[in-house]
């Protein structure tokens, strides 16, 4: 048959990327402590464990609130940013873009340390905020690109359209552009709100004494003992993700047909 | 006896006035002192090659460029500092700018959300528009889900409704097809005479122009060639250029021999000694190319031997035949046509093919009928 080759490695690729995955829930539910079969038996017991542990529901928390704010921050940056570049033109318009896209290609621990060195010198004390700060800085270039991609799309004279019905710069903004580049926008969130919530050396770097979720999981590896509350943790995170994106998606598909936009692609 | 529309229209009040309106963007000059008044009821066309600044022109109209020296006034108000959302103008775009995430009637209510009125009024007011472009009962539908030629409506009552003293129209019939564009050329007349507003129009499309403009203005290079009304700008062009641009015209060399008291008396190769009238003489002749006379196709017409005409006949041979179904195009080349130790181009010829009149040959013998009145003189 042709092509089966092509088919055969397209399996195995499949295979190496989510197994792994798989082997999350089916450990989270296996009654014993060390991660190996056979399987000892079906238990809850870690996911209780999960939710009675303190610190753990802190660290949940920590990286909630980062991951919400920096999506938020880096979308509203971001929106300023795609917003310039595809409808102005200025003096430095392409080294600032370029700026803005340089955190992509710098190495995270070399962003941290610097950000570590200015943080510290200027006397700032580390906590969440100063994570939100790295978060959102990392988050830019990924929001910036979506965004500019949803604005290249718009026509230009939709928004003088509205102006020349009689709004404001703003109110043509809010009512016309702002509603066509929603899916840019929730993309944008949801890029970034991923990013932040597993991102780990900036969250190591600049969290002080605050949990977040990879770090402590990171800190927590070292005992074997809780391995497993671990794997239900990963459960959870998995359904929450799966739930989340098909949202995304479902919204993302409805805003398009509503404006009888192509479907360009979306994550799934 | 009711005065004609171009009485009326003659005698109106001036809508818009550009007066030394220049336009740079950075070192191009776009505009190089426009001089254009543009009169209360009028259907106006700014027709031009791309690039001449007609459309720079229709935006400084709309407020969507601002202008590097000159003023525009609409209706008497100088519109200097005077932003779009404060014009008494509406635009119908080259892309029509339909809001894909509204409906029609929210398209087309669009600009009613600052009006005081009730909900209902509005609604009506929208179901009112709809129902002079011919959408009675669109109201509802998903705008994305139009055609082009409903999508060109729902601009139209988008901007007609809120009643502006001046519609702009910026290429608005480019993106249909021929038989949609003829049709839309049509009901566009039709709805300028009900509304009475003032219309402006920027094309490309020479016919587009004639067809539906009480004047139009044809531009190049930033500048206004000529400003006339369809029959004499198509009948006396200003300028080869001009006469080039619209429609197709015969430039034949030609050398002057003398004024006469009604006109200009001149030699022709082919045609002898002609006198031009007055009327037909145009001096802003920027082309530089000596003396030069023009004629339509249309204007000289191929006549059957010893048919009785008042015309003046020259003889001919065929060199070129192209049939269009409706008309036939002949290249003739006239006797004597080499003048001025030039080789002169058969002249073209168009005839519309009526009953009973014979497609000619190639290389036949053809008597061409002319008349000194329809040749103009660029000198």
């Amino acid at each position: 048959m042709k092509g089966r080759g092509l088919h055969v490695y397209a399996l195995c690729y499949l295979l190496f990327l989510y197994a792994p995955i798989l082997l999350l829930p089916i450990f989270a539910f296996n009654n014993g402590t060390v991660i190996s079969f056979p399987l000892k038996g079906f238990t809850t017991q870690w996911f209780v464990q999960a939710f009675e542990n303190a610190t753990l529901r802190r660290a949940v928390m920590n990286s909630l609130i980062i991951a919400v704010s920096s999506s938020v921050f880096a979308t509203c940056l971001g929106i300023f940013a795609a917003r310039a570049s595809t409808r102005f033109e200025f003096p430095g318009k392409g080294p600032m873009m370029g700026l803005i896209m340089l955190p992509l290609v710098l190495p995270e621990i070399i962003v941290s340390i610097s950000l570590l060195v200015v943080l510290l010198s200027m006397g700032i004390t580390l906590n969440i905020f100063t994570v939100i700060i790295g978060h959102t800085l990392i988050c830019m270039p990924y929001a910036t690109v979506i965004l500019t991609t949803a604005f290249n799309s718009l026509d230009r004279s939709l928004e003088e359209a509205a102006y020349d019905l009689g709004e404001t710069k703003w109110s043509a903004f809010r009512l016309v552009i702002l509603p066509l580049v929603m899916p840019g926008v929730i993309s944008s969130l949801l890029m970034s709100f991923t990013i932040s919530l597993d991102e780990f050396i900036i969250a190591f770097f600049l969290a002080g004494n605050e949990p977040t979720l990879p770090t402590y999981i990171f800190s927590q590896l070292r005992f074997p003992k809780q391995t497993p509350t671990i794997m239900a943790l990963g459960t959870v995170l998995v359904v929450m993700s799966i739930i989340l994106l098909t949202f995304a998606e479902y919204f993302r598909r409805r805003g398009n047909a509503r404006t009888g936009a192509n479907n360009t692609g979306g994550f799934l | 006896m009711t005065p004609s529309r171009y009485d009326r229209l003659e005698a109106a009040k001036p809508m818009i006035e550009c007066r030394e309106v220049h336009k740079y963007y950075g070192d191009y000059h776009a505009l190089r002192g426009i001089d254009l008044t543009i009169r209360a009821g009028e259907f106006f066309s700014l027709l031009g090659p791309s690039g001449c600044g007609k459309t720079t022109l229709l935006r400084t109209i709309a407020g969507f460029e601002d202008i590097t020296s000159g003023v525009v006034l609409i209706d008497n108000k100088d519109m200097a500092g005077v932003a779009a959302n404060h014009r008494p103008t509406n635009m119908v775009f080259q892309s029509y700018a339909i809001f894909p995430h509204l409906t029609v009637a929210e398209n087309v209510g669009f600009g009613l959300r600052r009006d005081p009125r009730s909900r209902a009024e509005k609604a009506a007011a929208v179901e009112e528009a709809l129902a002079m472009v011919g959408l009675k009962g669109y109201g509802a539908r998903a705008s994305h889900a139009l055609s082009g030629g409903q999508r060109q409506r729902v601009a139209l009552a988008r901007a007609l409704i809120l009643k502006p003293k001046v519609l702009l129209l910026d290429e608005p019939l480019s993106a249909l097809d021929r038989k949609m564009r003829e049709q839309m050329q049509v009901e566009l007349i039709k709805l300028q005479r009900q509304v009475g507003i003032t219309f402006v129009l920027v094309t490309h499309d020479q016919e587009e122009a004639l067809v539906m403009s009480d004047r139009i203005a044809v531009m190049f290079e930033g500048q206004i060639a000529q400003l006339d009304g369809p029959e004499a700008l198509y009948a006396r062009p200003a300028s080869r250029r001009v006469a080039d641009f619209i429609g197709v015209m015969n430039f034949l060399p030609t050398r002057i021999i003398g004024d006469t008291p009604n006109g200009v008396e001149v030699d022709l190769p082919g045609f002898g000694r002609v006198e031009i009238p007055a009327a037909n003489i145009s001096r802003a002749n920027p082309d530089d190319e000596g003396p030069t006379v023009g004629f339509r196709p249309e204007a000289v017409s191929i006549v059957s031997t010893g048919a009785p005409t008042q015309s003046r006949v020259t003889e001919g041979t065929i060199d070129e035949v192209v049939y269009y179904g409706d008309m036939t195009y002949y290249d003739v080349r006239l006797d004597g046509s080499d003048g001025f130790g030039a080789k002169v181009r058969p002249i073209r010829i168009a005839m519309r093919n009526v009953f009973g009149r014979e497609v000619q040959e190639v290389g036949a013998r053809a008597n061409v009928s002319w008349s000194p009145g329809s040749l103009v003189l660029f000198r």
